[in-house]
């Protein structure tokens, strides 16, 4: 069974796989992308510090008793954190989408090497 | 318990809704009823300044189950600087923002930024202080690309980015407290971590959480966005960005999270110490080429930032209070600055050096303030920037780093360089034929330039003469940071946790 | 023309059966976020979730029939009117709590844990998310697929 500490090893692959695209690529588009798996890879990992492995919802079942209940549940804190932070990403990710259009509107291109007026 | 404390954030973030809701019947609505909100801001955080240490408990709900809000010394000076300065902004917007369409949307994001800085320095937690990070950063992300050009796309664009990744490390500082610890209130969370021997969990979470905030104050190597956005936004924006917006978010917050949460310890300050000095060295000597003016005073802001944070990061009492005072003085004379740039771009229609001149003759209001706030930033008496620059080369001296002592003397001189170029291009010299007929600056816009200049005048004057300002403001916030430092912030515990 | 002649007519958005189908379903759709905003304390969702759902619904009318057709349905202006008042409404029952001591607290009775008239101010604070969320999206895909065309191509 894939263990606790490799699904940490996997989501900070992740991060760093988003961390490329913001960085090398050059369209617009994917640099957006980029920011969205960086920030999915993040709330990942927020959950997977709350995370018990075979353990279930945090709902309290008929008949469960308060300590059987905190011995089996995953953390429910994490989660509520996570819920914050997709609504922040899918306001800044629709923020970027429209800076996007128009973008192409005033410059023609998605190239970001070619959106360069502001140097020095 | 002092009911004043919630209602200084959900004021404006009330009134934000209500501007959007009014202004669909009649435009004018949203100018009174933004001015009505930042002037009532303003009151409450005038009344505040006397009360003594307090915690609220938001809902009822006992720390560390709920949210906190948690005011001390530190967080009274920021909500004076925040909502002094946005009040001045506003006024200044009243006749600048007409020339943009969409007033009223102006307006609601405005109130926004200013709510979500409020609850970033008032909050006791740690996600809490990254939701209105969050708050604050997306409303500044849509002013500065307010007027649809290219130049303002491109700069609104590229401080999306680097600020979304800011925000993500700093989430992920959180992430990393909260595995340590199993809270994310801060008292709580401190009291654990005082007690805990220094693991590398604890020192990738520093790690983390000083990468976000540097970017978002601006310290090379992470300020690449800032000479792009600061300029392309309209004026008013880019003093409350460059004077208030990188402090509250960037210096306070990075001050907060070591100095109280993660215990300072001696690397942290170290740290510190050195992305300060090379941002205050870079910061200068890239400002001296520069021949549009609000980039110049955009890396200027990055030099001066520099200031700050060796000062803080020094760790003694002295530095604390030349740093938070300093920290005072470039919110008044770098808004200053900002929004006199905007008054010559009103009157003239340009900001390049090159095609200026003259302006002592024709505009007296703006040519005066521009040029209280270049001798103020210089460090010429008796205006503030003497006497904070002054304290920060004593502190230097006092804790013994010559190095940084005569680099920060260096790099003043190099200000005053390239702030003499600034002058004598803009208001020595002679008028082009272009700008024959420019006219004065209407009033609203001509109060907010003269008040700040009162202040820098008034707060240097009132520094020399007596006391009562460094031990009314400075020294209880320099109290606080050092609680932090030497007593394992026992001060702020015990206000949030035993009372 | 009314819904019936707009499916039937071949030069209008998707294909018959397409319009048929979303007709139908787009109640359906509705109902569900309904249901996930108003079970929020008791289920998983709440208002944010519901409030997606019911956009979605809205969206599937402009994807199906066209913009024209859904921005007679719910416009640019009812639609940030409605974003607005579930916000405004949202800070209304924060402010309400101080009432009960504190600001934001919980002062509408509880009732007994399990049933759907329960847990005081959370139902009404999802509700107001609900209809704000539901509001915004809307606005937001409208802005972005119809007013956001690049001028270029212009119909």
């Amino acid at each position: 069974m894939i263990g606790h500490s490799s699904l940490y090893i996997m989501d900070i692959a992740l991060l760093g796989m988003g961390l490329y695209a913001i960085i090398a690529k050059r369209h617009v588009i994917k640099k957006i992308i980029g920011v969205a798996i960086v920030e999915y890879a993040i709330n990942l990992f927020l959950i997977l510090i709350g995370y018990r492995m075979d353990g279930i919802a945090p709902i309290q079942a008929e008949g469960m008793t308060s300590a059987e209940f905190a011995k089996m549940a995953v953390d429910p804190l994490p989660q509520a954190l996570v819920l914050t932070s997709i609504v922040i990403g899918l306001g800044t990710l629709a923020l970027m989408a429209s800076q996007a259009i128009k973008l192409y509107e005033k410059y023609k291109t998605f190239d970001m090497s070619e959106i360069n007026r502001l140097r020095g | 318990m002092n009911h004043i404390l919630p209602l200084i954030v959900a004021i404006p973030l009330g009134m934000a809704v209500v501007t959007l809701l009014l202004s669909k019947a009649a435009k004018r609505i949203a100018d009174f009823t933004a001015f009505l909100t930042t002037a009532v801001c303003l009151v409450l955080s005038f009344v505040l300044l006397g009360t003594t240490k307090t915690a609220y408990w938001m809902g009822g709900w006992y720390p560390p189950f709920g949210i906190t809000l948690v005011f001390d010394g530190l967080t009274a000076m920021l909500l004076l600087i925040i909502n002094s300065v946005g009040f001045l902004a506003t006024v200044y917007s009243l006749s600048y923002m007409e020339k943009y369409t969409a007033k009223p949307k102006y307006y609601a994001l405005f109130l926004l930024m200013v709510a979500g800085m409020n609850g970033v320095v008032l909050t006791g937690d740690l996600f809490n202080m990254f939701v209105f990070l969050e708050i604050a950063s997306i409303a500044s992300y849509a002013l500065v690309g307010f007027g649809v050009e290219h130049e303002e796309l491109e700069a609104s664009f590229k401080y999306l980015i680097l600020g979304t990744v800011a925000s993500t490390m700093m989430l992920l500082g959180v992430g990393l407290t909260y595995a340590m610890t199993g809270t994310v209130n801060m008292a709580d969370a401190s009291r654990m971590l005082m007690s805990m021997p220094a693991t590398r969990t604890m020192a990738f979470a520093a790690g983390a959480f000083i990468m976000g905030f540097s970017l978002k104050s601006g310290l090379v190597p992470f300020h690449a966005w800032l000479p792009d956005a600061h300029p392309s936004a309209p004026a008013p924006i880019s003093a409350m960005l460059s004077g208030v917006l990188i402090k509250a978010l960037g210096v306070y917050a990075m001050a907060r999270v070591i100095f109280d949460v993660l215990g300072a310890q001696p690397i942290y300050l170290n740290i510190m110490i050195t992305l300060g000095a090379i941002s205050m060295v870079v910061g200068g000597f890239l400002a001296i080429g520069q021949w549009d003016f609000k980039r110049m005073l955009a890396y200027s802001s990055i030099s001066q930032i520099g200031y700050v944070v060796i000062a803080l990061g020094l760790g003694t009492h002295l530095g604390f209070i030349a740093g938070l005072f300093h920290m005072f003085n470039h919110s008044s004379f770098k808004s200053l600055l900002f929004l006199s740039s905007g008054s010559i771009e009103h009157s003239t229609g340009t900001k390049n050096l090159r095609r200026l001149g003259g302006l002592g003759t024709k505009l007296p209001v703006t040519s005066s303030s521009t040029a209280v706030g270049a001798l103020s930033i210089s460090g010429i008496p008796p205006f503030n920037g003497f006497f904070s620059k002054m304290l920060i080369i004593l502190a230097c001296v006092q804790a013994q780093r010559w190095v940084l002592a005569a680099l920060a003397a260096g790099v003043s001189v190099i200000t005053l360089v390239y702030f003499l170029k600034a002058m004598r291009y803009s208001i020595f010299g002679e008028l082009p034929k272009a700008q024959e007929k420019i006219k004065e600056v209407p009033f609203p816009m001509a109060f907010s330039l003269i008040t700040l200049s009162v202040i820098c005048l008034g707060i240097g004057i009132a520094f020399l003469v007596s006391p009562t300002f460094g031990d009314a403001i400075l020294k209880p916030a320099a109290d606080v940071l050092m609680d932090g430092l030497k007593n394992n912030a026992s001060s702020y515990i015990s206000t949030v946790l035993g009372g | 023309m009314n819904f019936k002649e707009m499916t039937r007519s071949d030069t209008l958005g998707m294909t018959v059966v397409v319009k048929t189908i979303a007709r139908l379903v787009m109640s359906f759709i509705l109902l569900f976020g309904l249901y996930i905003v108003l079970y929020g304390h008791l289920t998983p969702g709440g208002g944010f979730a519901g409030g997606v759902i019911i956009a979605i619904g809205y969206v599937l009318l402009v994807l199906a029939f066209g913009g024209k057709v859904a921005l007679n349905k719910l416009s640019n202006f009812w639609a940030s009117m409605w974003d607005n008042l579930g916000a405004l409404s949202f800070v209304c029952i924060t402010f309400l709590g101080l009432t009960g001591g504190y600001f934001a607290t919980n002062f509408v009775a509880h009732g007994t844990p399990g049933e759907l008239l329960s847990a005081g101010t959370i139902p009404l604070s999802n509700i107001a998310i609900g209809i704000k969320v539901g509001a915004s999206l809307y606005a937001i895909l409208i802005g972005l697929s119809i007013y956001g065309r690049i001028v270029t191509e212009e119909d």
